[in-house]
């Protein structure tokens, strides 16, 4: 589903490489754990996959498509191919939860009949039925990053990237949040979760990729957070 | 793209930046009025050049009793005078297309005619306006060889050519124009920049609405489609009050210039239907390439 093949990322006016040769695949349907301090490259990894950030070196491959050769036209269609959910929810604050959900699918066109559908459907699935109406700002942390997780998956794409999705969370909270992206993982969506979340890692015993100073130093199926704890 | 959200997004980005919105149509107006003016000032030209070029004639004036042209040296034409300088006349064919002539009695009458609201035709007489032979020329701009033939003529008082009038006339149309279409253009320029920074300024307040549209992979057009048409919507309402304003203007106050310049025609509404789709299509093309090109720079994928 996703593969790097020798990709190094250096931006521009840094000295050091943010990602260096790395080499990884992602199968559909895995769910992944990437780990690492602060500037290991997680997130560079992620840009990568949406394409945010051009590669310096090598090949990404994302659904079959050389990311690195799309032309900027054929960007959009390869994030409808993703979802992404961030540490900060970024929701719009003047609009409700329904409405925040409604708007992804409002931006590509989809019908009134087919958002009014799908919308509250999604709600359901990430135990948000009832407060459709409701701003971000009157919901808990953990209910606006539903709210984010809602709008990431409502357009049912292949591909969920987590960027620190319980960065600004409790324990308990993240463990629900996570608990729910493996309900989705678990509906065949492929889930890609940079975190530096030890407990859930540990709790959640999935794959787990380790980065340091942007070269993978450890890839282990059933792992745990362990060296960069 | 669904029609109603998109009208969604434009009320409200529309609604968030009022002021401004405001701003860039009152700079348009101005702008599009001040162009509007410059091409009515030129058709204005075109018309008059057209018709006074068809009637244009050299007046020669004939000494009368009481002329004080030096020429005459205070004595009338005589009829040998007069016959002498018809028969010249019909020589210079073809360049003399027509001679009419126009006794005292007749140019008292369309003096009269011609300047009936005038408190001046009370005071006239017959016999203040000399009796004079009028030169309609086949070729107008050769005015000279006629007026030079007759000048200082025995029995000639004065030539008079129209076209001295009328160029001076057609002069000042020529800086009206030239100085609306100017300002025009430097009003055009500041409201391309408004339309740019207005653009910068909504693409940052909507920075967050726009970043998700590009994650959840609206498409380019999608997203900048909402600032275009709000830029094109303040741009085009700025146009439309301006051709009112061109409609007023040629509606109202020319009819009050008419009564200066006779019965001459002059460009009025109804000129404005040929000018106003030039005036739209051109503030249509100013806004989309404005809005398009800033967008290009400030809200990349």
């Amino acid at each position: 589903m996703i593969r790097f093949e020798n990709v190094s990322k250096v931006y521009p006016r840094s000295t050091r490489p943010a990602l260096s040769d790395i080499n990884l695949e992602v199968e559909r349907g895995e769910f992944v754990f990437v780990v690492g301090a602060s500037g290991s490259g997680k997130s560079t990894l992620l840009r990568l996959v949406l394409k945010e950030e051009g590669v310096t070196q090598g090949t990404v491959l994302v659904a079959g498509q050389d990311v690195g050769s799309l032309p900027a036209r054929k960007v959009p269609r390869l994030r409808r191919e993703i979802g992404t959910v961030f540490q900060d929810f970024r929701l719009l604050p003047n609009k409700t939860v329904y409405q925040n959900v409604a708007f992804a699918l409002q931006v590509l066109g989809r019908s009134g009949h087919a958002i009014r559908q799908v919308v509250p459907e999604t709600l359901e699935m990430v135990g948000l039925e009832g407060k459709e109406k409701r701003l971000p700002h009157e919901l808990s942390g953990g209910e606006q990053q539903r709210v984010a997780i809602a709008r990431a998956f409502v357009n049912k794409p292949p591909i969920l990237l987590c960027d620190e999705p319980t960065g600004n969370l409790d324990p308990t909270t993240s463990l629900d949040i996570v608990r729910l992206l493996d309900r989705i993982n678990r509906t065949g969506t492929t889930i890609v979760m940079a975190t530096h979340d030890d407990d859930i890692v540990d709790q959640l015993r999935k794959r787990v990729v380790e980065l340091r100073n942007g070269h993978i130093i450890r890839d282990e199926n059933k792992g745990v957070y362990g060296s960069g704890r | 793209m669904r029609i109603q959200f998109i009208l969604s997004e434009i009320g409200i980005g529309l609604r968030r930046n009022l002021s401004i919105a405001i701003s860039v149509m009152l700079v348009t107006m101005v702008s599009v009025y001040l162009m509007g003016i410059g091409f009515l000032a030129q058709g204005q030209v075109d018309t008059l050049k057209g018709y006074w070029y068809d009637r244009i004639q050299v007046s020669i004036f004939m000494c009368g009793k009481d002329s004080l042209d030096v020429n005459c040296d205070g004595k009338a034409v005589t009829d040998e005078q007069r016959d002498a300088l018809r028969s010249q006349l019909d020589e210079m064919k073809p360049l003399v297309k027509n001679v009419y002539y126009e006794s005292e009695q007749q140019a008292f009458d369309r003096f009269k005619e011609q300047y009936r609201n005038s408190p001046l035709s009370d005071y006239l007489q017959v016999g203040d306006i000399p009796q004079n032979f009028r030169v309609q020329l086949s070729d107008p701009k050769k005015y000279e060889v006629v007026v030079s033939a007759f000048e200082g003529a025995p029995g000639v008082g004065r030539v008079q050519d129209q076209q001295k009038t009328l160029d001076k006339l057609f002069k000042v149309m020529n800086v009206v124009t030239i100085g609306s279409l100017f300002l025009a253009g430097l009003m055009v320029l500041c409201s391309i920049l408004l339309m740019a920074t207005t653009i910068r300024q909504a693409a940052f307040s909507r920075r967050r609405e726009t970043g998700i549209m590009k994650l959840v992979g609206a498409s380019n057009f999608t997203i900048r489609l909402p600032f275009v048409m709000e830029t094109v919507l303040a741009a085009l309402t700025g146009t439309g009050l301006a051709i009112a304003g061109l409609w007023v203007t040629a509606d109202s106050l020319l009819p009050r210039v008419s009564a200066v310049l006779q019965d001459a025609p002059l460009v009025g509404a109804h000129d404005i239907w040929f000018v106003a789709p030039w005036l739209v299509g051109f503030m249509l093309v100013v806004s989309v390439l404005t809005s398009w090109a800033t967008l290009r720079r400030y809200l990349r994928v």
